[in-house]
């Protein structure tokens, strides 16, 4: 019985050791590939992007799979945490010499800002259920996006100043940077973000997310997911632990943000609307709902599909919602379900009568 | 089977054990009322329930017994009333702070944690006893790997008592009927409470399985030394193992006593049997 035990046990860590050892592997391909020069420079383009949807895939599935709330407004903590990663980056030019380290800087602040607009956002909202959430976590989404359209921050001798009228009313004075111009959005970005950064940030991410899920506070998430009452029953309070789960996803989506706008040289509020959400939400469902690795392969696949799509031209997008509609039907398919069923139990016996075989022999 | 300690009468007209007579009662609940809308569901309900007494909660269908279990962990406030846990008053408290308080029940429709294993479901009714921060839980600190130890010891230790250990790393919602009804009584014991309410425990069991479970409620309360209150249709389980016994009828309590002199009762009879037709 010991034994069993400790076989689970470990089957846990290899199943997250299987999903760093596949962030890895990832990087040193992409590495030897572009190191040989094979690399094409539209795929180069996608790297960093990749990585931010990647984290952003991750972030909304330990809101929508983990914690089981929709939200349908998560470009806008992307949104939050880009400008104010961009604004940082910017203030700081002079004061930080090192890239990665005003990167670094950057984005935890980009996160801890979508944090706390995770906070705001989260207290009155998490009391809702359901449809109604998936509406407030929307509306708050295009709030968002609308806001920083108006948006008009620069920096001059008086330090920071932030305007919702016009770029004039900052009164930066001599040699003053504006940093966001409101619908223009922000322009003349330092380009920080590295591939290196990307794959660094999805590490963090999965160890914050898969730590978080194997402990004490990731289930208590999930139980309140599984059945509200007896969560409370056995004295867990539901508030505190959705706010948690929703906190560390909005933060995570911010630094996810900051990493995809420091890529640019310019970034506008349009680009985080619905239509992102949704994207990131098609990622997550596609991959399987509170399927952390699922989440890395669709996101994967789904930014680079509409690249490789290109010989389509004008068809492309049609190209690509066909191949969603036919990915979404077959891996529902319950007689291809079956199928690999059968053939990964054929597997597995093979491998259980083998370990049975060494353990007899070492008996 | 069941305790040999005398009932003896206390005051308010309740009986509790002989032996629990020294300790305060872990439950007085005095003129509990519940309105919804125009229904009193439940209408002056008094009882007394001593330390390691297991008690009964009897009734016909929609006669409220649910009602009072939502009552006392305030899954519904009273309208009026007062609930004295271990002599403490419990108004204003919610449901999480009745478990912290030492109340844990189980539900008359299986409420588990479905998709997780049926070692995490056990971990989770730990909450509150194996704590550490959320931080440390994703730095993985060295308090994470103390108190995960010590959560999965004392997890298989409750396991061990229905035998369940071998089944701890499958899902819970996988399980059959009567390992899931097992499984829920093991959740609320991990909470550690000093009074368990089990909501229809032997539901579904066929009688050998419910022989068992009465084997396996008194034993709980031996060890633990808890009070149990439960509901149930099963008489056998009912009348056997049950000291003192509440009906329930309509939302009042029409017969209160010891299981003899229950089954004598005039009230209860016509209550489950129907009057008597006059010749």
């Amino acid at each position: 019985m010991q034994m069993k035990l400790k076989l689970t046990g470990t089957k846990r860590t290899r199943s997250n050791a299987i999903t760093y050892g596949i962030v890895v592997l990832a990087f040193l391909l992409v590495q030897i590939v572009d190191g040989t020069g094979n690399l094409t420079s539209s795929l180069r383009g996608q790297l960093v992007p990749i990585c931010a949807y990647i984290v952003m895939a991750i972030s909304l599935n330990l809101t929508v799979g983990i914690l089981g709330e929709l939200s349908l407004g998560h470009a806008g903590f992307m949104s939050l945490g880009a400008f104010s990663g961009v604004i940082v980056s910017v203030s700081l030019q002079e004061s930080i010499v090192s890239d990665p380290v005003r990167l670094l800087v950057s984005l935890v602040i980009g996160a801890v800002i979508a944090g706390l607009f995770g906070i705001v956002v989260g207290v009155p909202a998490l009391r809702l259920r359901g449809d109604y959430l998936a509406i407030v976590t929307l509306a708050f989404g295009e709030i968002i996006k609308n806001v920083i359209n108006t948006l008009h921050v620069g920096i001059g001798r008086n330090g920071l100043r932030i305007s919702m009228t016009d770029q004039a009313s900052l009164n930066l004075g001599e040699g003053g940077t504006v940093i966001i111009q409101g619908p223009i959005g922000a322009v003349g970005i330092n380009k920080t973000s590295t591939f290196t950064a990307g794959i660094i940030l999805i590490l963090v991410t999965l160890f914050i997310v898969l730590n978080l899920v194997h402990s004490r506070s990731g289930r208590a998430i999930m139980a309140v997911r599984d059945n509200r009452i007896a969560a409370e029953s056995v004295g867990i309070s539901v508030t505190r632990y959705k706010l948690t789960a929703f906190i560390i996803s909005a933060a995570l989506a911010g630094a996810a943000g900051a990493l995809y706008a420091l890529n640019y040289s310019t970034v506008v509020a349009r680009k985080f609307d619905f239509n992102t959400s949704i994207l990131v939400l098609v990622f997550v469902v596609l991959g399987g709902i509170g399927n952390i690795r699922g989440s890395i392969i669709a996101a994967t696949v789904l930014t680079v599909l509409p690249e490789m799509l290109r010989a389509f031209n004008d068809y492309r997008m049609l190209a690509y919602a066909i191949i969603l509609i036919i990915v979404m039907l077959t891996s529902n398919n319950d007689q291809l379900k079956q199928l690999i069923q059968r053939a990964t139990s054929i597997f597995r016996r093979n491998k259980d009568s083998r370990r049975k075989g060494e353990e007899s022999t070492h008996a | 089977m069941p305790s040999t300690s005398k009932m003896v009468p206390v005051p308010s007209r309740a009986i509790i054990p002989e032996r629990d007579l020294n300790a305060t009662p872990i439950l007085e609940v005095s003129h509990l009322s519940v309105h919804f809308g125009g229904l009193n569901a439940v209408e002056d309900f008094s009882i007394i329930v001593g330390r390691t007494e297991i008690a009964g909660l009897i009734g016909p269908n929609g006669a409220g017994k649910t009602t009072v279990f939502n009552l006392l962990t305030k899954v519904y406030q009273p309208t009026r009333g007062a609930i004295l846990l271990d002599g403490n008053d419990t108004a204003g408290m919610n449901t999480v702070q009745i478990s912290q308080a030492g109340i844990a029940r189980t539900f008359q429709n299986i409420r588990l944690f479905q998709s997780l294993s049926v070692a995490d479901n056990v971990k989770i009714g730990l909450h509150n006893q194996v704590k550490y921060s959320t931080m440390s839980g994703i730095l993985r600190l060295p308090s994470f790997w103390r108190s995960e130890r010590r959560a999965h010891d004392e997890a298989m230790e409750l396991l061990s008592i229905f035998n369940m250990q071998h089944m701890a790393n499958y899902k819970a919602g996988s399980l059959p009927y009567g390992a899931q009804r097992r499984l829920e009584i093991v959740r609320a014991l991990a909470t550690r409470p000093s009074l368990l309410l089990l909501d229809e425990p032997a539901a579904g069991m066929n009688p050998s399985e419910t022989e068992e479970l009465m084997a396996n409620i008194i034993k709980i309360r031996d060890m633990f030394q808890i009070a149990i209150m439960l509901i149930e249709h099963d008489m056998r389980l009912v009348m056997g193992i049950c000291e003192g016994i509440a009906v329930l009828n309509y939302g009042k309590i029409i017969a209160k006593g010891t299981p003899e002199e229950i089954q004598a009762d005039p009230a209860v009879i016509e209550a489950y049997l129907g009057q008597k037709k006059e010749a």
